[in-house]
């Protein structure tokens, strides 16, 4: 039964998309609800067998560990998941909604395959699998932006492509090195045979670089702001709220599945520092565009830095504030899908009514779409980090974790991140208070799109009351801390 | 020197030839056809290094590399359709960013 429901996340949707091609178009939607309430209910099954059992680790098809293929659920497995069900299906619907039939058609199988690849990469501990996974998400995704049709969405495309597939290089070429010195790709063989050579720490510099390209960490963003703005609104959520997870999860995973003796500290510090100039360059960058789903695609730039400052928190010699710092980051990473999918749609909506994309044409509308607004708010509340949300718990304990470490340059730059980031956000709001004497001629978005962007948002402040099951779920897991 | 670490060596070469067409090119076919050569040097590399650790043949790597060159076909093959479509669109061989370097 469990090894059954442990392959569904994969299986599900592959067949999802299949079905989807096959089927006549106007079979999609219902499509679209059956697999996603059975994606729910299998990830709900998984969770109870988690938080009963532990941890569980399946290889596919009857062969042993080297050569064949593990999946696991653990307590990070089993919370991105949830999480990619739970903005998948909001962002589904919004589609459903925004989407005209024709562009609908083509959105489906690539919304189905990128939901294959997410759940390849949350359940693989194998890393070749991984990078098949990477692979697969980055075509789904190129695919998506490139729904678009415009001239900007189609360059944007190959320009995500190009970094993407040489990001999938470098990764790919880390596994070879690995793969020579210790014999086996599978993440469990490997952190225990693991120990740091000239040829480890040349395969892990490929790889880190890879996934930080893949990522779009400071410096290697450039491809993100045109790729996460220019596309559609739905799939720009997506995007930013998931897709950039992906590779986040296995320069994650690598970092604690492998020990890194005390270079931890100096790789860590290195990887920090480019978080830090993500947080800063990122929300200065969000404060100077004049085009809204800019805003909101250089704001995950900096949330991306945020992310970062995992790794020089982590310490060996205090096992709290490591604790504290892994918390405080998957919180981040999880209010951030939350709140950015919403605000993506929010902005979405905002631009249906204006039917331009400058800050400028967005005068009045919080008379207008309060509502909207609102959701847009809520949103913001969490990127900022106020209470009560999701974000802000995820920032007091980074915030924590620097304190009880004495390590004062990631807490300056975690608040002036935030004071940046409320700037920008506060600066959005200003547009749409202000009134002009144009008259309003706005159009209306359906009632629908509204609801699934605060649906999103809303979920993003809950997750600041409900954390602690996160992080009970997070602790009652034996994970392997460095 | 054995026959295996002669592969590897070529994938070296393979992968600098690769990453110095895809910094130095605009145009978007000569970028396409220099992450093949990248690829390739990539799983050349792949093989020959695992082998050579080994001293015999092992066919997991040459698995790997089997899948390697079907996502490096399918990569292709997108980005080819990507591009004729940007060129049907724009007329242009090159992205907008990149056209002041030529």
């Amino acid at each position: 039964m469990m090894g059954v429901a442990i392959s569904m996340p994969v299986i599900l949707p592959l067949l999802g998309a299949i079905i989807s091609l096959l089927l006549p178009a106007r079979y999609n939607n219902r499509i679209a609800f059956i697999f996603m309430l059975g994606l729910v209910v299998n990830a709900a099954w998984l969770l109870m067998h988690f938080s009963a059992q532990g941890p569980y680790q399946q290889v596919m098809g009857g062969w042993t560990l080297p050569l064949g293929i593990a999946l696991r659920i653990d307590a990070l497995a089993i919370i991105f998941s949830m999480m990619s069900c739970v903005v998948a299906s909001v962002c589904g619907f919004y589609a459903r909604f925004y989407l005209r039939a024709k562009q609908l058609k083509q959105f489906w199988p690539f919304f189905w395959f990128l939901l294959t690849a997410l759940n390849t990469i949350w359940l693989s501990a194998d890393l070749f699998n991984l990078y098949v996974g990477l692979e697969l998400l980055t075509f789904s995704a190129v695919g998506l932006v490139a729904l678009g049709q415009n001239k900007h969405a189609l360059a944007a495309a190959l320009r995500y492509l190009f970094a993407a597939l040489l990001g999938s290089m470098g990764y790919l070429l880390g596994i070879a090195l690995l793969y020579a010195q210790f014999g086996t790709l599978s993440l469990s063989q490997l952190s225990d045979a693991f120990s740091l050579t000239t040829t480890s720490a040349v395969a892990l510099g490929f790889m880190f670089i890879g996934l930080m390209m893949k990522t779009a960490v400071f410096p290697l963003h450039t491809w993100l702001p045109p790729a996460h703005g220019g596309s559609l609104t739905p799939v720009s959520a997506l995007l930013s709220a998931l897709v950039i997870k992906a590779s986040f999860y296995i320069l994650l995973r690598l970092w604690m599945a492998l020990p890194f003796g005390e270079n931890a500290f100096v790789i860590g510090s290195l990887m920090g520092t480019l978080g830090g100039t993500a947080i800063i360059w990122g929300s200065w960058m969000a404060l100077n565009q004049t085009q809204l789903k800019q805003i909101v695609a250089y704001s995950t730039l900096a949330q991306i830095g945020y992310f970062m400052l995992i790794f020089p928190l982590f310490s060996y010699s205090d096992p709290t504030a490591n604790q504290y710092a892994l918390h405080g980051g998957v919180l981040m990473l999880l209010s951030h899908a939350l709140a950015k999918a919403g605000m993506f749609l929010a902005a979405g909506n905002l631009l249906i009514c204006t039917n331009k994309t400058d800050l400028t044409s967005l005068a009045g509308l919080s008379r207008y779409r309060p509502l909207n607004i609102f959701a847009f708010g809520l949103a913001g509340v969490s990127i900022m980090g106020l209470p009560p949300s999701g974000g802000f718990n995820g920032k007091w304990l980074l915030v924590q974790s620097a304190l009880m470490q004495s390590k004062w340059v990631w807490l300056i730059i975690i608040l002036l991140g935030s004071l940046l980031s409320a700037a920008y956000i506060f600066k959005v709001f200003s547009y749409t208070y202000l009134e002009t004497k144009a008259g309003d001629k706005f159009e209306q978005p359906s009632a629908m799109l509204e609801w699934s962007a605060l649906s999103l948002s809303v979920l993003s402040i809950l997750l600041g009351f409900f954390s602690v099951w996160v992080l009970d779920l997070l602790t009652l897991a034996e994970m392997r801390m460095p | 020197m054995n026959s295996y670490l002669i592969f590897s060596y070529a994938g070296v070469a393979l992968c600098g030839i690769g990453v110095f067409g895809f910094i130095f090119h605009s145009h978007l076919i000569k970028r396409l056809i220099a992450f093949n050569i990248l690829s390739n040097g990539v799983f050349l590399i792949l093989v020959g290094l695992a082998q050579n650790a080994q001293k015999q043949p092992d066919h997991l790597p040459q698995a790997l590399v089997l899948t390697g060159i079907v996502v490096a076909v399918a990569a292709t093959a997108l980005a080819l359709v990507l591009i004729k479509q940007w060129y049907a669109i724009s007329q242009q061989t090159t992205l907008p960013e990149d056209q002041e370097h030529q």
